[in-house]
């Protein structure tokens, strides 16, 4: 591998320790997607987002910025780079995503409040409390540093009084429903994908969108998680017909997201063979979670557009002022 | 060149008894089905571990790391192994044993706080 795994597996360990974060970004960054919702802190349901949709952008402009110089986004960490990343959140300094790229993944957690609501579901959020779940380091193997991290999430559910969790995206659903549970004696917390909780409550739109679309299932929801049907009783309820892809639900073929910390150019090439299968079914693309959406999208060579399952969801929904 | 085998390998790695490679009867189909192609995971590795071989686990750490932890091998596995769960816990013995990734003394003080 061209980077030191040493180093960068110690960098992101070390910023989810005391950044709570692998890539910290700025609290406004967080909480932004809510603002002018006057969702209430806390309560018993609260929706949480694990930052993962808004830390995509923060990634993809750290992508940018260091392609040039090496093979991964955290190439230029060199063991002088952890030692400095102790003092100074480097990634924060080296890439800042444009606003208009940041509004179009705060757009998502949006969404999901807006689809709740819909169904009649009463929640609050966490806003700056609202943690990464660990996921990318659980991965890496890192589990003394990710279920110390889990604790410290853990208390706050704990200091809010929270005994339902809503999630919107596959990562922080396993962590939170099928990881943390391993770690914490006596976990209470009852979670659930917020596309499982539409699906139980039979959400309708306000009006039929109608067309064509081909389905990613992510792995993790599909084989991890087992959200399978839910996504496709959904898409269907707002009158769009889902083509299959031959790798499709617990067959699923994976986006290559997963190996970008480390191996891009693998990534990349994964990518794009995920996407000559569903290019060739439909030039609109459904995903459910933020690392396929980026992935896919960067893989697309404009054969085949992606947008978010809350996007489809909500385009059935009455406008709002 | 002599190939050192470590018998304490298995013991070393095992961090639960979630590892169980022992049930790979090596037929391939996770190799046929990787969607990284990598052709040394997960079957060659399990028995790397298993045999003791830690040089030649060493030599194909990238393979561990590249893993994508998708489960499609898993799925397919007629022999049930935990493979995305293997790949993490040979993550976690790289991680500690070889590439001695250990938490800086701030970032240790700043969970304490």
């Amino acid at each position: 591998m061209a980077i030191s795994t040493t180093h960068t597996i110690g960098i992101l360990a070390d910023n989810l320790e005391s950044r709570k974060s692998v890539l910290p970004i700025p609290k406004d960054a967080v909480t932004h997607w809510a603002d002018g919702l006057n969702l209430p802190r806390g309560g018993e349901t609260v929706l949480y987002t694990g930052q993962m949709y808004q830390l995509i952008p923060y990634i993809e402009a750290l992508v940018t910025q260091e392609r040039k110089l090496g093979d991964s986004w955290l190439a230029s960490f060199s063991g002088v780079g952890r030692f400095v990343n102790r003092f100074i959140n480097i990634a924060a300094l080296m890439g800042r995503p444009s606003p208009e790229e940041r509004q179009r993944y705060e757009r998502i957690p949006r969404n999901v409040a807006r689809l709740l609501q819909k169904v009649g579901l009463e929640f609050g959020i966490l806003y700056e409390e609202d943690w990464y779940s660990g996921a990318l380091m659980y991965d890496l193997g890192e589990d003394e540093v990710v279920s110390a991290h889990a604790a410290k999430v853990y208390r706050i559910f704990q200091k809010y009084g929270v005994k339902r969790v809503i999630t919107i995206d596959p990562h922080t659903t396993n962590m939170l429903r099928s990881v943390y549970p391993k770690w914490i004696p006596d976990y209470q917390l009852r979670v659930q994908s917020y596309l499982e909780l539409l699906a139980e409550y039979g959400f309708t739109p306000d009006h039929p969108v109608g067309g064509e679309v081909t389905v990613h299932d992510s792995c993790v929801y599909a084989r991890y998680e087992h959200i399978i049907d839910e996504p496709r009783f959904l898409l269907n309820g707002v009158g769009l017909a889902v083509k299959e892809p031959v790798h499709s639900k617990s067959r699923t073929w994976c986006c290559g997201g997963p190996a970008e910390s480390l191996f891009p150019a693998k990534a990349e090439a994964a990518a794009k063979q995920r996407v000559n299968e569903l290019a060739q079914l439909s030039s609109q693309g459904v995903t459910m979670c933020p690392i396929c959406w980026v992935n896919l999208e960067k893989a697309t060579d404009g054969r085949i557009h992606f947008q978010d399952i809350s996007e489809w969801l909500c385009a059935g929904l009455a406008p709002t002022e | 060149m002599a190939t050192l085998v470590n018998p304490n390998l298995i013991d070393q790695v095992k961090q639960s008894d979630a590892f169980n490679a022992a049930a790979c009867m090596n037929c391939g189909i996770c190799t046929a089905v990787c969607p990284m192609g990598i052709e040394h995971l997960p079957r060659e590795l399990f028995r790397y571990v298993l045999l003791g071989l830690e040089e030649d686990l060493l030599a194909h750490r990238d393979a561990v790391y590249s893993c994508l932890l998708c489960r499609l091998c898993e799925v397919n596995c007629p022999a049930e192994v935990h493979i995305a769960g293997n790949v993490r816990t040979l993550r976690h013995y790289l991680n500690q044993a070889v590439f001695h990734v250990k938490r800086m003394p701030r970032a240790r003080k700043a969970t304490t706080g």
